[in-house]
């Protein structure tokens, strides 16, 4: 195709990375393009969450965040939020809490729910309304509500 | 879809995680121990949880750390993308098909149609009645007529676009009921099934009781909606076979149907489960399992094939439409004298799975209750709407609603209370049901009933926060407008596949030594879609096996069969599997000992981690009566035979049954048309509980979406044409939608013949939740509802 690349440094998990990117390209698929294939699609209209990710601890949707205006933001993924053997509290709460099934909207619900409480959430009834565009088909709400409150401390 | 490339090559080293490579990681639950995130206790070694204990989910972590590798997840060295190319109209002729544009583009390496299918050209789960590409006519919107593999999904996208299909476009036929005597649009004929059931004398006068009423009731078309869209990625093999990983409910139907559009033998197709996520139902028939392998054999390349969500859309079944005339008679003391239903479902251009979902909806059609009479006459019929299929609930929903909707009519009507009508009235075990097969099981109907309704109502408050009304993030609703409503209702399915199907499941176990003391591995094909099967599975094994370290086999064809992820019968019907080869294993145990120390083997057992002998003689840990040896079995579980149903619908159709009750509780603005469901409360009959707070999930997920379906969830066919294929145009629950749930009661009364007594969970919560909201909205407006889901203009209008 010829479209002209641009390169983009992006800070991705605390890693600079230089890519080459098409212009039009979302973030969601540069995520992927690096192997970083935790942050999941799932209708790449802004509608499910299930892409979310953090830039400089804000929540985007990453399938509707253009990559190139990401220069020089620090991106968050899934990936980097615990490590292989310690896993984050939320993560602990997801598992403890059983907070998902199929798991295909968990990254996603981790990244907000991180956000969120970055944010500052005082009761559930703000995790609800704070999470309420991260869809779940498989109907874990209540458990999810209950893990991001415990790891909120509420 | 990805636009970009990598030009620098090696990003390995710049975020620190590594690229996929290969096909080892596509799986999820591969070599996937349970033991590591269970507490340690203060032995030394872990005690990994038994049957009836908390288990993580052995996918757990690699889930919540974005690790599991998901069927989209799926990447290969050289792989190409393929693309399908699909209808625009519901029903046309295809006058010409011109590929040559598109296969001239670069990066283009195939372009396919029926042409190029080598095998069987129609494919399908009960009846062959589906093209693998439409070659002369197209009878649904959406249906494949092309698939293309390039070497970028962009050049793909494009080159799908540069086919060029000539078609003479044709009226559609959309109305299920006029497409019963309409011309048919397919050589197999329109109807796919025309059934009755008749129980009693239907047709003598006395079967008619005193007071009657009659209804006609619809529900719309619902779509399983799985997170994670469609995916597959096939991989030639030399031997001119093929690997397929995918997503799926059922590998080994997968196989069979894909291998014989291939021309090939079974043996030939090697499929591997990629992770699942999620499924309802939709993953059940095929979708593009055979244009990925078809594409993989053409180019001889891998090929990687993934639906956006608009294309999961239009590439999966969905639930059936249904329109259902009922009439319920009465003797005057509320006996259920008689019920007629006149069934109608829609079940769109090709067979898939219509004929057993009408059986369903018609065996379930009177509600758990017992009747004097009935007559039953189902139609499922063919027309030029999307194709539908499995859905949670399996035709019991359709019927449940309305149902139901008639109980509490017929309520009124006697001048009963609608709980005591149904309480006199309610099934319970050695009753037989309309089809005149004895409920030999567990049958608690009645107490489901009296705990749901007994149990105190959730504090709700008066009507909630401005986020909690209907409307919510609208902050439409006034809250002088607002009426809150109570509804009850209680549904009922069959576990297992039913009518003579030879239905079962493959485990095999193994025990080698480990690094660090035995290791079992259970090999079985059960697709792990979210229900948990894993965590049953290695909770299984330690509770036989006395054994803590459990590893799972990736699901692939290497193993026999287990069925398919659905009916609710994966616990019951692979659970069993895995339970009779560990107990064979534990008796290959057993022989070893009496060798090796003289034991009579028929007088050992395994009890928490040790053999010992029931005089108390002798007892040796497990682990050392196995220490360096190795044992191996694989089992096949079948359930008891079943019948198809006679020309009567009589005859001894199920395996088991399955039982819940919902008490909903809504708020609805009367003038804006706007509900919010704010509690259900519920009861199911389980069984056993084989994992507490799996069961727990599955229960809010099941009531979830049967609240979808009761307030928000259609997919809008107009004249055939599907209007909103997305997640903004077609709105699941979330987390605001979604009501608190109450567990009034779960019975634990074992069901005979079920391992561990455990009965399916997955679909009961699924049934009646969407009745009971129904119920609670007519309670709240006073006037009747008919329809779900319930739509502004069915309450303001
Ligand atoms: S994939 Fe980004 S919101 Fe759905
Ligand atoms: S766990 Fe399946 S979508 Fe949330």
């Amino acid at each position: 195709m010829p479209i002209e690349r641009i390169a983009v440094g992006l800070t991705v998990n605390g890693c600079a990375v230089e890519q080459w990117i098409d212009p039009c390209a979302m973030l969601l698929d540069v995520l992927h393009e690096l192997g970083l294939s935790g942050t999941k699609k799932g209708c790449e209209m802004g509608a499910c969450g299930a892409c979310t990710a953090l830039a400089d601890g804000r929540r985007i949707v990453s399938c509707l965040a253009l990559a190139a205006s990401y220069a020089g933001a620090a991106i968050t993924t899934i990936e980097g939020v615990g490590t292989p053997d310690e896993l984050h509290p939320l993560q602990e709460a997801f598992i403890d809490h059983d907070a998902l099934q199929c798991g295909y909207c968990t990254p996603g619900q981790i990244m907000s729910a991180l956000g969120l409480i970055a944010e500052g959430c005082c009761d559930r009834a703000t995790i609800r309304e704070g999470l309420s565009g991260n869809l779940c088909r498989c109907g874990a709400y209540p458990r999810i509500v209950a893990a991001v409150a415990e790891a909120a401390g509420l | 879809m990805s636009t970009t490339e990598t030009i620098a090559t090696g990003t390995d080293t710049t975020t620190g995680t590594e690229t996929t490579t290969g096909t080892e990681t596509t799986t999820g639950t591969e070599t996937t121990t349970g033991t590591e995130t269970t507490p340690a206790d203060s032995s030394e070694r872990t005690r990994g949880p038994r049957i009836g204990e908390n288990a993580p989910r052995p996918d757990g972590v690699p889930k919540v750390n974005g690790e599991f590798a998901f069927g989209n997840d799926m990447w290969i060295e050289g792989m190409l993308f393929g693309r399908t190319l699909r209808s625009p109209h519901p029903y046309a002729r295809i006058i010409s098909i011109d590929i040559s544009k598109a296969l001239a583009m670069h990066g283009v390496h195939a372009v396919i149609t029926a042409d190029d299918v080598p095998g069987q050209k129609l494919y399908g789960l009960e009846h062959k009645d589906q093209p693998v590409f439409a070659s002369e006519v197209v009878r649904f919107h959406g249906e494949p007529i092309a698939a293309v593999a390039a070497d970028h999904p962009e050049t793909a996208r494009r080159a799908c676009r540069a086919i060029e299909v000539e078609y003479d476009v044709h009226a559609p036929i959309v109305d299920a009921e006029l497409s019963i005597t309409a011309p048919p649009i397919h050589p197999d004929g329109n109807i796919f099934r025309h059934m009755f059931i008749r129980h009693g004398h239907p047709d003598s006068p006395e079967s008619e009781g005193v007071v009657a009423v009659e209804g006609d009731y619809e529900i719309g078309m619902q779509d399983q909606a799985f997170l994670g869209p469609e995916c597959a990625l096939g991989i030639p093999l030399e031997d001119g076979g093929i690997e397929l990983y995918v997503s799926t409910q059922w590998i080994h139907a997968d196989r069979e149907q894909t291998a014989a559009c291939l021309g090939l033998d079974p043996e030939q197709v090697r499929m591997t489960m990629a992770g699942v996520g999620g499924a309802f139902g939709g993953r059940e028939d095929i979708s593009l399992q055979i244009h990925t392998a078809l594409l993989t054999l053409h180019t001889g390349r891998p090929v990687k094939l993934q639906y956006s969500r608009e294309e999961s859309f239009f590439g999966h079944v969905h639930r059936h439409p249904a329109k259902m005339w009922y009439r319920h008679s009465a003797r005057a003391d509320g006996t259920l004298a008689k019920i007629e239903a006149r069934l109608v479902f829609d079940g769109g251009a090709y067979a898939s799975t219509s004929s057993a979902v009408l059986s369903n909806a018609s065996c379930f059609a009177h509600g758990p209750y017992n009747v004097e009479h009935a007559l039953i006459e189902g139609y499922s019929v063919r027309t030029n709407n999307p194709s539908c299929g499995a859905m949670r609930g399996f035709g019991a929903v359709q019927t449940c609603f309305a149902h139901e909707a008639q109980m509490d009519k017929l309520a009124a009507a006697l001048g009963i209370d609608s709980i005591d009508l149904r309480l006199k009235n309610a099934l319970k075990t050695g009753d037989r049901n309309i089809t005149g097969q004895l409920l030999s099981g567990v049958v608690p109907v009645a107490e489901l009933i009296e705990r749901c309704v007994a149990h105190p109502l959730p504090a709700m408050g008066e009507v909630g926060e401005m986020m909690g009304r209907p409307g919510g993030a609208g902050r439409t609703a006034d809250a002088h407008h607002i009426k809150r409503g109570f509804g009850f209702a209680i549904g009922w399915k069959n576990l297992m596949f039913s009518e003579g199907f030879d239905d079962y499941s493959t485990a095999r176990v193994r025990i080698d030594e480990g690094q660090n003391g035995p290791v079992v591995t259970v090999h079985c094909a059960c697709a792990e879609v979210g229900q948990g099967f894993v965590t049953l599975a290695q909770q299984i094994a330690r509770t036989v096996l006395g054994l803590d370290e459990i590893l799972l086999h990736p699901a692939d064809t290497q193993v026999g069969s287990a069925g398919s992820t659905s009916a609710s019968r994966q616990t019951w019907m692979s659970g069993g599997a895995v339970q009779q080869a560990c107990e064979a294993v534990r008796t290959q145990i057993f022989a070893s000992l009496a060798a090796t120390h003289g034991v009579d083997p028929e007088t050992l057992a395994i009890q928490d981690d040790h053999i010992v002998s029931v005089d108390g003689t002798f007892s040796i840990p497990v682990e050392d009566a196995v220490a360096n040896k190795t044992f191996e079995a694989t089992e096949v579980n079948r359930h008891v035979q079943t019948v198809r149903l006679d020309a009567d619908g009589q005859g001894d159709a199920h395996v088991s049954f399955a039982f819940a009750a919902h008490r909903a509780v809504v708020d609805v603005d009367e003038e804006l048309g706007l509900v919010r469901v704010i509690d259900i409360t519920t009861t199911q009959d389980v069984g056993k509980l084989l994992n507490p707070r799996q069961a727990l999930g599955q229960i809010e997920g099941g009531i979830a979406q049967g609240v979808g379906l009761a307030v928000m969830e259609e997919i809008i066919v107009t004249n055939g044409k599907v209007r909103n294929a997305s997640f903004t145009d077609y709105l699941i629950p979330t987390t605001l939608d979604m009501p608190t749930v109450t567990i009034a009661a779960l019975i634990e009364e074992p069901e005979p013949g079920a391992p561990f007594g455990a009965k399916g969970i997955g679909e009961p919560p699924t049934i009646a939740s969407t009745a009971a909201v129904a119920a609670a909205i007519r309670n709240a407006i006073g006037r009747d509802i008919t329809r779900v889901p319930v739509r502004p203009q069915d309450i303001c209008l």
